[in-house]
Order: structure tokens, then C-alpha cells, then sequence
């Protein structure tokens, strides 16, 4: 069911009814099951959830980056209004790194050890555009790591001689040289000390604003999602539990996950120092979800119906802008709440 | 070149002399030890004893043990390895002279051979994994591993010489032709090719089919094996998913990617490997009466011919030696990380 809202010629990517599932011994896993929401064209959308949710996974899916055991259950997947789940091999290939590119994690496995940073960049070119000469490839490589703040003269470094930052770096560039629409930044800045993490992140934000990326942010820090990211989409157990504005979501959270979230968030003020708020219970095992909403075992306002239906991703009243996967907003149960 | 680097090559130079001395040393007494001499062996019982004593003092047998040592160790030393002891008596630099060249036309392709179709197969079974390409190339390394030098050879000999005859049985060129061939350098390919002789460079390459392509598989499972497990590593690192994500197409991540980091195990083998090429370059001369090194050194071994056997185990040491500081040295052209 197509509950969001938009569609239109803002939305850059659709997701409906997502599901992955991992074939794994003990049975099926479902990573993602039934996800829908859009990425809009131009906006840094920050993907949060405790680990194991399904963010990365979701991730890959957008580029059917989904290899066996796992595989897309079902579910569609619109790119710029195209069904790229209808693609062929070829097809796919070519929409990787052209279309979308993930920059991932760990930059230093992610880049092949014994293969020079500028025989990746002029790799990922010719790849894509048999045309381009080996000069011209090198050319647009060396702007580009310029742009990123790199010396030229490390372009023929190979990944172990540079720091951290600077492969990510050159991961970044890798997801930009061929001018993608969207990137989908798994934990990039995870392995990067704070400082080089804030410029990196504002090398995405300027990057953003100057050749009009997307930016699919998948993160645990949800105080980066708060500085950068303009929309927030909160996961919890496979499936989308909050979409929203930054701001709103901040400042009223609807679901009490994201709640429960959002608390325990450490506050650097120490003078303030208050307990932090520690959400109780486990993550659900994906290959036995709970009945019903799936936050319901740990959930503090769990009500009968919870852990018998489950609820819709449905908008919050006098938001459209403003989704949540919960039976407090439901029509069919407002303000049950307050009667309870 | 850096200073390390040298020292590196000259440190691993200097450990392979107590290798080779080890081994010199110990064929040394072995040879003496066993039953037999090489005036008995060659003109038996019919000799008095008196003839025998005569011959003996003539080819220094007489002198004590340990001067008979130190002495060939000399020869050794300024690479005059004296002259044989039997069938002629001939200076052994004369006779390896003849014998290197043709151990090394033969050991040659079938080294190329082994690493390129062992490496490629290999790879192609990883990419193909669990799948019936993956499994027939499995069971072909067991096979070809597992089977005796001298049945494999005599199969070829069966069917590919006696029954559809499209090579020669044995040797290693026409007799017809080798009467009128005038060898300078003894690499008869090459002297063919300069002289440009093609009845006998055809000849010779017909010749050179069958052993080369016999001792290659001999040597090949290993490689296949080790090939398959490594790129099967390879093919699941994190690179392999960052190309894969930037729409590298497959065949790339394969050949290129995944195998130029699988080279490094690969090398080791090849260095391995070479001290079993000798052994199987032994047999298989003698299968095919190829007139190398190894064939020579099982006559001289029946002969008991000291000075010979030795020389040709020097030889082997030393080129088995050579070969590992080579591989050691390779490593840091194929591994950008390895540095001495
Ligand atoms: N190869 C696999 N086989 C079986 N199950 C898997 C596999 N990979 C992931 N899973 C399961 O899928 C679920 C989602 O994993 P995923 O990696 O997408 O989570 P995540 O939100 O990215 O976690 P993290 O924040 O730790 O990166 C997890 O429950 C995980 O156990
Ligand atoms: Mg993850």
C-alpha cells in the first residue's frame, strides 16, 4: 500500500513494500520486511536504528546489492520514476556508481591493496565511459581529489600510505566521479576521529549543495543525523518505525522507540550530567519477530492491540510530512491512550 | 633500491650457501655409503683388482675421504666441477653444458603452463563456485595430482604417438634432423629459430608436446587449489563489494581485482613448487628419454658416478636456491605493502 506521500518531482527514489530476507539455517531472516518511504531529490537523509535493524541491508537493497543467502522477498524499487527492479544484469551494473554508489565503512578494505588510488578513479571512469581517455580520466581525477582537499601527488599512493580520512576521502571521490544522483554513505565517518569526521561531513553538505546530490546517511550517531541530515528516518527491527523532518522528529517524537532513542543519546554538557536513559529489553530475533508491532515486548506504552496487529506507516495529524509506524497515531486508536 | 632492500637480498643470497652446502654434503657421503663403485659398476667383476686399484688411483678414489671433499667442495666453489668418473670421462661443465639447456626447454613451458592454466582454471572455479565447472575442476586437481609421472606419460605416449600419431614418441628431436644440426648456445629452440631451421624447430616443438604438457599437469593441483581457496577469500572482500557497488562488471573483479591480490600466495607456490619441478623434470625426461639433466642423473646415479652426481645436485641446489631469493624478491613488486 502506498501510504507516503510525494512521488513527485522531488522524490528521487520510491521504496515500496521493501523486503529482504536472509536464508540463513534457522530459517528465514527478515532484515527488511514491508519498507516504504522516499528520498527526495537533494536532501541528506539520515538513516538511524540500533545495530543489526537492517540499515545496511536496506542500503544495499536500493542498489540490489543483495547477494544469496539474502535476496529482495519482494517489494519495488522506482529510480527517477524507473522500475530498477525490472533491470537486467547489464542494465544494473551500468546504474551502479553511474546512478547510486555506496561509500562504505572501513575505506581501507574497501579499497583494493594493491591497486594505486588514481587506478581506481580512472578504473571507475572507463568503466562506465569506454570513451574517455586514460588522460582526460586522470585529468577529471586529479579536480576531483583536489576538491576533496587531497594533493594531487598522493594519486599515486597506494590505500595503506594514506590516513584514514584520506581514503575516505578517495572512497567519497570514488562515489562522486561519475556524478551519481545519490550516495548511500554506510557509516562512513564511523572509523574517523571527530574532527576529520565533522570535515568530512561538511565536505558531503558542501558537495550536496553544489552538484545537487542525495545523500542516504546510515548512522548510530543520531547527533550527526542532527546536524546535517535534513530528514530522519528511524528503523527498528526491519522495518520503518519514524520518517520525518529533522527538526520535528527532534523535537516530538511520535514513536516511542524513537523516543527511547533520542533519550539515551549521551549530553556532552557535564555540569548537566543526568542518568542516561537505557531502553530496556533486546532487539526482536528477525527470523521470530513478535506478533503484531514488533516494539511492543519492549515498548513502554504497549497497549492489548500491539502485539496482536500490526500497525501502518501512516502521517501524524496535521503532518502528511510526518510518518509514523505506531499504534498511538493510527485512526482506527487516537487518543486510546489518554482512555487507558 | 633502498639500503634495506640490498641488505635484504644479500642476507637472503648468504642463507642459501649452508643450503646448499647441507645438501652437497650429504649426497656426498650418501654415495659413498652405497653398496657398488663406479669401476664395478661399469666394467663389473671382470676387472682384477689390481686393473681396479690402477683406475682408482688414476681418478683420485684412493685419497682419503675428507680430502676427496674438501676438494670437490673447491671445485664447486670456482664452478669446475671436474671431469666424470665414467662413460668417457668428460669435463661435467661439458656435459651440463649440453644437459642445463635442454632440463630448461623442457622445464621452461611446463612452468609457464602449470601457472597460467592451474591459475586461471583455479580462478574460474572460485568464480564458479559450488557450481559443476567448480566441481570438474576439482576433481582434475585431484586427479591430476594423485596420478604417477610415468603412467601419465605412457598414456600420452599410447594414444597421442602410437595411436593417432601425432606426436613423437620420445627424444627430443628427429635423428635424421640432429645429424645435421649444429647447436651453439644448446637451447636447441633457439639456435633453430636463429638459424632459422624450421624442419628442426618443428621438429623440436613436437617433440617438447608431450613431456612439457605431462610434467605441467603433474604440477598443476596444486596450484588450481590453492588458486580456487584464495580467490574464493578474494572474491568476498570488502573491495570486491565497493567495485561491484561502483558497477565494475564482474569479469574485472575476477581477473583483475581479485586475482592480482591472490598473486602473492601464488608466488610462494611457484617457489615451492620448483624444487618439485626438478624432481618431476627427473622423471619425466627418463619417461620420454629426454636428454636433460635429470635422465643423466639416474644413469650416473646406477654408475655411481660420484663426480657427476654431485655436480648435478650442486646445480639443482643452486637453482632451487636461486629461484626462492627471486620469489622473496618478487614479493615487493607484486604486494605494494611489502617492503624490506
Ligand atoms: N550474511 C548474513 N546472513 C544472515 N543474516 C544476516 C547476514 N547479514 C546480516 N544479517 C542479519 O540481518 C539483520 C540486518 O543486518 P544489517 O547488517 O542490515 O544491520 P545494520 O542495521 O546495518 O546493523 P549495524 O548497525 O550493526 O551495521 C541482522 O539481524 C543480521 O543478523
Ligand atoms: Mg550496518
Amino acid at each position: 500500500m502506498v501510504t507516503t506521500p510525494g512521488g513527485g518531482k522531488d522524490t528521487l527514489v520510491q521504496i515500496r513494500d521493501l523486503s529482504v530476507t536472509y536464508h540463513t539455517r534457522l530459517g528465514p531472516l527478515s532484515a527488511v520486511s514491508g519498507v516504504s518511504f522516499d528520498i527526495r531529490r537533494g536532501e541528506i537523509l539520515g538513516l538511524v536504528g540500533e545495530s543489526g535493524c537492517g540499515k545496511s541491508t536496506l542500503g544495499r537493497a536500493l542498489m540490489r546489492m543483495v547477494a544469496p543467502p539474502a535476496e529482495i522477498s519482494q517489494g519495488q524499487l522506482l529510480f527517477d520514476g524507473e522500475d530498477i527492479m525490472a533491470y537486467d544484469g547489464e542494465k544494473m551494473r551500468d546504474f551502479r556508481g553511474r546512478r547510486v554508489s555506496m561509500i562504505f565503512q572501513d575505506p581501507l578494505t574497501s579499497l583494493n591493496p594493491v591497486q594505486r588510488v588514481d587506478e581506481h578513479v580512472v578504473e571507475a571512469i572507463q568503466v562506465h565511459e569506454p570513451q574517455t581517455t586514460i588522460r582526460v580520466a586522470l585529468n577529471r581525477a586529479r579536480t576531483l581529489i583536489q576538491t576533496l582537499g587531497i594533493r594531487a601527488n598522493r594519486l599515486r599512493d597506494y590505500p595503506h600510505q594514506l590516513s584514514g580520512g584520506m581514503r575516505q576521502r578517495v572512497m567519497a571521490g570514488l562515489g562522486l566521479v561519475l556524478n551519481a544522483d545519490l550516495i548511500v554513505a554506510d557509516e562512513a565517518t564511523t572509523s574517523l576521529d571527530v574532527i576529520v569526521e565533522a570535515k568530512l561531513l561538511d565536505e558531503f553538505k558542501r558537495l550536496r549543495d553544489e552538484f545537487n546530490l542525495t545523500i542516504l546517511l546510515i548512522t548510530h550517531n543520531i547527533a550527526l543525523v542532527a546536524q546535517i541530515a535534513d530528514r530522519i528516518a528511524v528503523m527498528y527491527a526491519g522495518q520503518m518505525a519514524e520518517v520525518g523532518d529533522v527538526v520535528t522528529v527532534f523535537d516530538d517524537p511520535c514513536h516511542p522507540y524513537t523516543e527511547g532513542l533520542l533519550r539515551s543519546v549521551p549530553n556532552v554538557k557535564l555540569n548537566e550530567r543526568e542518568v542516561l536513559y537505557k531502553m530496556g529489553g533486546e532487539p526482536p530475533n528477525l527470523t521470530h519477530p513478535p506478533m503484531g508491532c514488533r516494539f511492543h515486548p519492549r515498548c513502554p506504552m504497549a497497549m492489548p492491540i500491539c502485539s496482536a496487529e500490526e500497525p501502518a506507516l501512516l502521517p501524524v495529524v496535521g503532518d502528511v510530512e510526518h510518518l509514523v509506524h505506531c499504534w498511538l497515531h493510527q485512526p482506527q486508536t487516537r487518543g486510546a491512550e489518554a482512555q487507558a | 633500491m633502498s639500503a634495506s632492500f640490498r641488505n635484504f637480498v644479500v642476507a637472503r643470497v648468504l642463507l642459501t650457501v649452508p643450503m646448499v652446502l647441507i645438501l652437497v654434503t650429504m649426497v656426498f657421503f650418501v654415495m659413498r655409503v652405497l653398496p657398488g663403485d663406479p669401476i664395478r659398476s661399469q666394467l663389473g667383476p671382470k676387472v682384477s683388482e689390481a686393473q681396479a686399484e690402477a683406475i682408482r688411483e688414476r681418478l683420485g678414489l684412493n685419497r682419503p675421504l675428507t680430502v676427496q671433499y674438501f676438494d670437490f667442495l673447491w671445485r664447486m666453489v670456482t664452478l669446475d666441477f671436474g671431469n666424470a668418473l665414467t662413460q668417457g670421462e668428460r669435463p661435467i661443465r661439458d656435459e651440463l653444458s649440453e644437459l642445463l639447456p635442454a632440463t630448461i626447454e623442457l622445464t621452461l613451458p611446463a612452468m609457464t603452463l602449470t601457472a597460467v592454466v592451474g591459475v586461471l582454471s583455479g580462478a574460474y572455479a572460485a568464480q564458479r563456485r559450488k557450481r559443476p565447472a567448480d566441481y570438474a575442476i576439482r576433481v582434475f586437481s585431484i586427479v591430476v595430482y594423485a596420478i604417477p609421472v610415468f603412467f601419465l606419460g605412457l598414456m600420452f605416449q599410447i594414444i597421442f604417438s602410437v595411436r593417432l600419431g601425432l606426436f613423437p614418441l620420445a627424444g627430443r628431436m628427429d635423428a635424421l634432423l640432429l645429424r645435421d644440426f649444429r647447436p651453439v648456445t644448446n637451447f636447441y629452440v633457439v639456435d633453430a629459430i636463429v638459424q632459422g631451421n624450421w624442419p628442426a624447430l618443428k621438429s623440436l616443438l613436437l617433440h617438447l608436446v608431450m613431456p612439457s604438457v605431462t610434467l605441467g599437469l603433474i604440477l598443476m593441483g596444486p596450484f588450481i587449489r590453492l588458486t580456487r581457496v584464495n580467490m574464493i577469500e578474494a572474491l568476498q572482500a570488502d573491495y570486491i563489494t565497493a567495485g561491484r557497488a561502483r558497477g565494475l562488471p564482474e569479469r574485472r573483479l575476477t581477473y583483475r581485482h581479485a586475482l592480482r591480490n591472490t598473486f602473492i600466495p601464488i608466488l610462494t607456490l611457484i617457489g615451492l613448487q620448483f624444487a618439485l619441478l626438478l624432481a618431476g623434470a627427473v622423471l619425466t625426461e627418463t619417461t620420454f628419454s629426454w636428454p636433460g639433466m635429470g635422465r643423466y642423473l639416474v644413469k650416473r646415479i646406477e654408475l655411481r658416478d660420484y663426480n657427476a652426481v654431485q655436480s648435478v645436485i650442486a646445480v639443482f641446489a643452486l637453482a632451487v636456491g636461486a629461484i626462492s631469493v627471486m620469489v622473496d624478491v618478487l614479493y615487493a613488486f607484486v604486494d605494494p605493502r611489502v617492503r624490506y
